[in-house]
């Protein structure tokens, strides 16, 4: 298939593998401790494990895979208040499919669903404006969720229901931002990341600039990232070129995606519908100050939150989730303690085993999960013997 | 052969399926007699008789063992590019007995119908029925009908029971894949599911994929001529090549190695699930069967399948290892390996 199999070229990946190898070379300290890598964006943590990507590299590099899913770290309460709206008899709930399965304290939209809730999966929100206009008499709501990426066509859609005076159509908004977030993770005490791979569909609306304190502030280098297998290894060439070159820059792999600037249109909708919030709270991570927006006064009447009462609960995560350390890189996801046996993807207790982005699920899915559980528990008998 | 319909004169004049035809009365008689009896068309049914009355010493002179499997059909919607219900209800079942080595012989049929239901797509319905029953040589011999209030059904539910006979020497099942067997696959994965994902008509996407609905029976009846041994095999219905697989490994507690690079894949379906972010090794097929099979019969294999017109893309997909035991690896196209696992829950379209 044109432009996805140049991108999937074992050849130029053999040959990609060889460079990094020759690169490490010149980082000695990767021989005391592995390199930390994260990719933030869980895009970029399906297509490491769709293509096997890990077992390809050196060991001496460790991926981490953050916490940019953002249908993993939607917090219990905020399905609770979604499941509320989607309850009402006079709401049609519209939402992206995967976060149907998404747990809530009692249930997930999923589960109210099949209990007769209309909840309706869209691949747009404008397909949510689309079933405003063909039903009148009823009230939709739009499930907005995601990073930067999303954030666009959310706020295009309110903009449109404004322009054709649409009055049945509001949006619950759970958007999320990703720089608060990753200054979080580099503030973390525990913290050991090497250096970044970051979201290629973030940037491509944020553009480079945002990321530049990563690099400047933190010391810390950063590669705008695409989602082809190919884009991932080069990036962490780049990464690793910068490591042994004792470089820290924002540079960026997804050119061809991203330009430096972003994209200016779809900023001007999103700073004219949302504002930040003062803070969001994280499945895993906890609040995190300004990492959520919410929309604007003069948008207020297509704000669900203030059109109906949501019950606003926080529902803390369960205390053997250890999701903030995996997310840190402070443990695999196989060395938590509940991983593969109380938490599965059926049964997910944490924020990473709810999506198939998530880093746990991924692990679970795609990895030999016998193994992984008998290291880990090799690795606890070592640590009650130390 | 002279319809009931003929005999006794009785047509369905009505538009729309309403209670009345599943009530017992004059309404329902005309519809099974119109319709079904009718439609289908052979003797065994138009003998009106509650049970199908099939000649025992002839069936089982045919082989070892009875074969026998139901299912039941909910597709939404009805009719998609490239088949109906109907098809797929005639094909599923031939294609269950099938795997199993036997030869169909008779199906029955039970018809739920929602009330508003139109005649002229019931009958389309059947006519597609009869239509595959006799490209894979079976006959729908008995049926029931009921009619359920609006709201009780989605349109149309169909079950199929069927009957076969295994010949004597053929056994085929899960557990006995071998380590240095061979895995076969008959052509390209996921067109069912990505033609149904179109058809529903949520995406807007323009394309021209159909569903890969056909009956097995001839083309493993070809099989069969060559290799008799054939271990395992399974039709990729629901939940796709990957499942099937699985089933295998656990099943006999070896290791499905399969290559990505051989797995046959039309590029409209490939470029669908890239778009959803669905893997195809799970999108369900309806005439797609996956074989593991002595190494040294694949050549005469894979001769007949592609010779064969529902086996034109055959392939060899890979091969059965000891070790990791229970588990599916795929040798990605990129260089590297990841495990196959079975799925949970449905396949949701990813949001970015």
């Amino acid at each position: 298939m044109k432009y996805v199999d140049e991108f999937r070229d074992p050849a130029k990946a053999r040959s990609l593998v060889k460079e990094i190898e020759g690169l490490l070379e010149r980082i000695p300290q990767a021989d005391s401790r592995p390199l930390q890598l994260m990719e933030f964006c869980g895009g970029h943590t399906h297509t490491i494990f769709r293509y096997g990507i890990e077992q390809m590299l050196p060991g001496r590099i460790e991926l981490v895979h953050g916490p940019g899913c953002p249908v993993c770290v939607l917090p219990m309460g905020r399905v609770d208040d979604c499941v509320a709206l989607a309850e009402r008899p006079d709401v049609i709930f519209t939402t992206f499919g995967d976060a149907m399965r998404v747990p809530g304290s009692k249930k997930s939209l999923l589960q109210a669903k099949a209990e007769g809730a209309d909840v309706r999966m869209v691949y747009s929100p404008l397909d949510a404006l689309g079933i405003a206009r063909k039903n009148p008499d009823r009230q939709v709501i739009f499930f907005g969720l995601g990073f930067e990426t999303t954030m666009p066509s959310t706020a295009m859609t309110v903009l449109q229901a404004e322009r054709e005076g649409i009055e049945n159509f509001s949006l619950f908004c759970n958007h999320i931002t990703t720089v608060p977030t990753i200054k979080a993770i580099l503030d973390s005490p525990d913290m050991q990341l090497d250096g970044f791979v970051a979201p290629g569909h973030v940037s491509m609306v944020v553009g480079e600039e945002p990321f530049r304190f990563v690099a400047e502030t933190y010391h810390k280098p950063i590669v705008i990232t695409g989602f082809e297998p190919l884009d991932i290894l080069q990036s962490l060439w780049m990464l690793i070129r910068q490591l042994a070159e004792h470089r820290c820059e924002v540079e960026n792999q997804y050119s061809r995606v991203v330009p430096a600037a972003g994209n200016p249109a779809g900023l001007d909708a999103i700073h004219k519908v949302f504002e930040p919030r003062e803070f969001f709270e994280w499945r895993g991570l906890g609040s995190i100050d300004h990492s959520g927006v919410k929309m604007r006064d003069s948008y207020a009447r297509f704000d669900a939150e203030r059109r109906f009462s949501v019950p606003n609960l926080k529902i803390a995560d369960p205390k053997s989730c250890q999701c903030g350390e995996v997310l840190k890189g402070v443990i695999r996801p196989w060395e938590c303690k509940v991983f593969g046996r109380a938490c599965t993807p059926e049964t997910p207790l944490g924020a990473l085993m709810v999506s198939s982005e998530g880093a746990c699920a991924a692990y679970y899915n795609f990895g030999n999960l016998p193994e992984l559980l008998a290291r880990r528990d090799r690795k606890g008998d070592e640590g009650a013997a130390a | 052969m002279s319809t009931p319909a003929g005999k006794t004169g009785r047509s369905l004049r009505a538009e729309t399926i309403t209670l009345a035809h599943g009530a017992g009365g004059k309404a329902m008689r005309d519809l099974i007699a119109d319709i079904f009896v009718s439609g289908f068309d052979n003797d065994t049914l138009s003998q009106l008789e509650d049970q199908a009355r099939i000649d025992a010493a002839a069936l089982l002179g045919e082989g070892g063992k009875l074969a026998m499997t139901t299912d039941s059909y909910v597709v939404a919607p009805l009719f998609f590019p490239g088949g109906d219900i109907g098809k797929l209800a005639v094909t599923g079942t031939v294609n269950d007995l099938a795997v199993g080595g036997a030869t169909p012989k008779y199906l029955s049929c039970g018809m739920i119908i929602e009330e508003g239901m139109s005649v002229a797509e019931l009958r389309r319905i059947v006519a597609s029925m009869k239509a595959t029953a006799d490209a894979a040589g079976v006959q729908i011999v008995t049926g029931d009908t009921k009619v359920v209030p609006r709201g009780a059904a989605d349109r149309l539910f169909i079950n199929t029971a069927g009957i076969g006979v295994i010949p004597e020497g053929v056994d085929i099942a899960t557990h006995r894949a071998r380590p240095g067997d061979t895995i076969l696959l008959n052509g390209f994965i996921g067109d069912h599911g990505a033609a149904i994902a179109d058809a529903r008509g949520e995406l807007s996407l323009e394309s021209n994929i159909e569903t890969d609905c056909q009956p097995l029976n001839g083309l493993i009846q070809a099989m069969l001529e060559v290799c008799r041994d054939i271990h395992c095999m399974r039709d990729a219905t629901r939940g796709g090549v990957a499942t099937v697989l699985n089933e295998f490994a656990e099943a006999s507690g070896t290791c499905m190695r399969i290559e990505e690079g051989q797995i046959p894949i039309r590029p409209e379906v490939r470029g669908l699930s890239e778009i959803l972010g669905l893997d195809p090794l799970y999108l369900a097929n309806e005439g797609k069967l996956v074989a593991i099979v002595p190494a040294g019969s694949v050549e005469a294999l894979l001769e007949v399948m592609r010779a064969h017109p529902a086996g034109r893309h055959s392939a060899c997909i890979g091969r059965v290892t000891e070790a990791p035991a229970n588990t599916v690896i795929l040798e990605t196209g990129f260089g590297g390996e990841r495990i196959v696992d079975m799925l949970v829950g449905e396949q949701l379209p990813r949001i970015c």
